[in-house]
């Protein structure tokens, strides 16, 4: 039922021409995918995909057509065509799921490889229950940092290719001027109770990943979520003031070294990259230090991240 | 009829892939095309957190009474995927909003126009 949701809505949203709804549909498929996925007891991904689709990529699209135009042409290109290649694929792709095992299949060879051995023996190599977090952060440790890395790697695209050219001085209002009061009272006090909250919520995700859904990806987004909600309602010159640019670069990068550091610390400590069981006296402590303090490191790299990338292209609007 | 029912997800898996190939291929507008990027992205999510499920199982947090649990492995996959998909979102966003300083448009039609007329 949610999955014909979620198809009727990507079909609209490939059918509208305002580039504003499309944004707006587009939200509302990633919080259907969010409501998917917790129905297919993936409450991690659920989580980021709710963080990230809903909440994040949805301000940078509407922050993108504020920078270019909000209507499409209608014009298509060899859309007969299109569609005759995407029916052909599709249909391959069809004939394919029939030599797949069928949906839920405990049997079905991707739950024979490694999985059973990460769901068995985990908790006590690592000590932690939530697998996702074991896994994420110890098993597949070295994934994990290439994918922190690309994620850097993307906030300083960004930076190069926007982050360019002076800015003009906006003079920030006082705090608790009318003028900002009274054009949106509701909004104002509304977003000053809820910020504590999602910055605290965020530090909560950031903590208690190892024993519940969460870790340090999914609390990044949300502590950057908090600070993009704080920028877009009072004012993106006091944000910056609040959070300097400088200060983020460098917290992106000491997220990721944080991390990489743990390897080199493994290895100082005498065993392999990315080997937790040194660390400390005993295994699982050493795994315990080691995925809290690898997790810290992703959630500082995506949190800056994420407010660079949204400082960046919001302070594009403001050049002259 | 079963058969019908056990594949259902990838079906519509499927269904979400083409709309957003579509939409990449048959649009001229660069956001659209981004948009239809990160459908086709989703889609691709749902099949790894499809094929992960276990009938009967429960999400992997270990926890008292609990026999089966879900394959945790598509789950660590796809939730850093996902991240990472913003990410170089964002990169493509960028990449469009100077497009569109350099030329004025973010239709690939007018683009092509005046790149051929200088």
């Amino acid at each position: 039922m949610l999955l014909a949701f979620l198809a009727m809505t990507a079909l609209s949203a490939a059918r509208l021409n305002d580039l504003f709804a499309v944004v707006m549909l587009f939200g509302i498929y990633s919080l259907l995918s969010a409501a998917v996925f917790v129905s297919l007891d993936a409450v991690d991904v659920a989580f980021t995909e709710a963080a990230v689709g809903a909440g994040i990529s949805t301000v940078l699209m509407l922050t993108t057509l504020a920078l270019t135009s909000r209507d499409e042409h209608k014009t298509r290109h060899g859309a007969p065509l299109a569609l005759l290649v995407v029916t052909v694929t599709g249909g391959a792709l069809v004939y394919g799921t029939f030599d797949m095992p069928p949906f839920a299949d405990p049997g079905a060879p991707v739950h024979q490889h490694v999985a059973p051995h990460y769901i068995e023996e985990s908790p006590r190599e690592t000590g932690i229950p939530n697998i996702v977090t074991s896994v994420l952060a110890s098993y597949r440790g070295y994934d994990t940092l290439g994918e922190v890395t690309v994620i850097f790697t993307a906030g300083i695209g960004v930076l190069a290719l926007l982050g360019s050219g002076r800015r003009r001085i906006v003079p920030v209002p006082p705090p608790d001027s009318p003028e900002l009061l009274s054009r949106h009272p509701v909004l104002f006090v509304v977003t000053k109770l809820v910020i504590p909250m999602i910055l605290l919520f965020a530090l909560y995700v950031q903590f208690h990943g190892d024993f519940g859904p969460g870790g340090g990806f999914q609390a990044g987004v949300i502590f950057a979520a908090a600070i993009i909600l704080y920028a877009l309602v009072f004012g993106l010159e006091r944000a910056r003031r609040a959070i300097p640019a400088s200060a983020l670069k460098l917290l992106m990068a000491s997220g990721v070294l944080l991390y990489a550091g743990v390897g080199v610390a493994g290895m100082i400590a005498g065993g392999k990259y990315l080997d937790y069981n040194v660390l400390a006296h005993d295994p699982v402590h050493g795994q315990h230090l080691g995925i809290f303090l690898v997790e810290l490191g992703v959630g500082i790299t995506v949190t800056a991240v994420m407010i660079t990338i949204f400082f960046t292209f919001a302070g594009r609007a403001d050049r002259p | 009829m079963i058969d019908f029912i056990g594949h259902y997800n990838y079906w519509i898996v499927i269904f979400l892939m083409m709309t957003g190939f579509y939409i990449v291929i048959a649009h001229g507008n660069l956001v659209k095309k981004i948009v239809g990027l990160n459908v086709f992205q989703t889609s691709v999510f749902l099949l790894y957190i499809s094929m992960g499920k276990v009938d009967g199982g429960s999400a992997p947090i270990i926890a008292e009474g609990i026999t089966a649990y879900s394959n945790p492995l598509p789950h660590v996959l796809i939730l850093t995927a996902i991240v990472v998909g913003v990410a170089t979102t964002a990169l493509g966003l960028a990449l469009v909003v100077r497009i569109n300083e350099a030329y004025e448009s973010i239709e690939e039609d007018e683009i092509h126009r005046q790149d051929e007329s200088t």
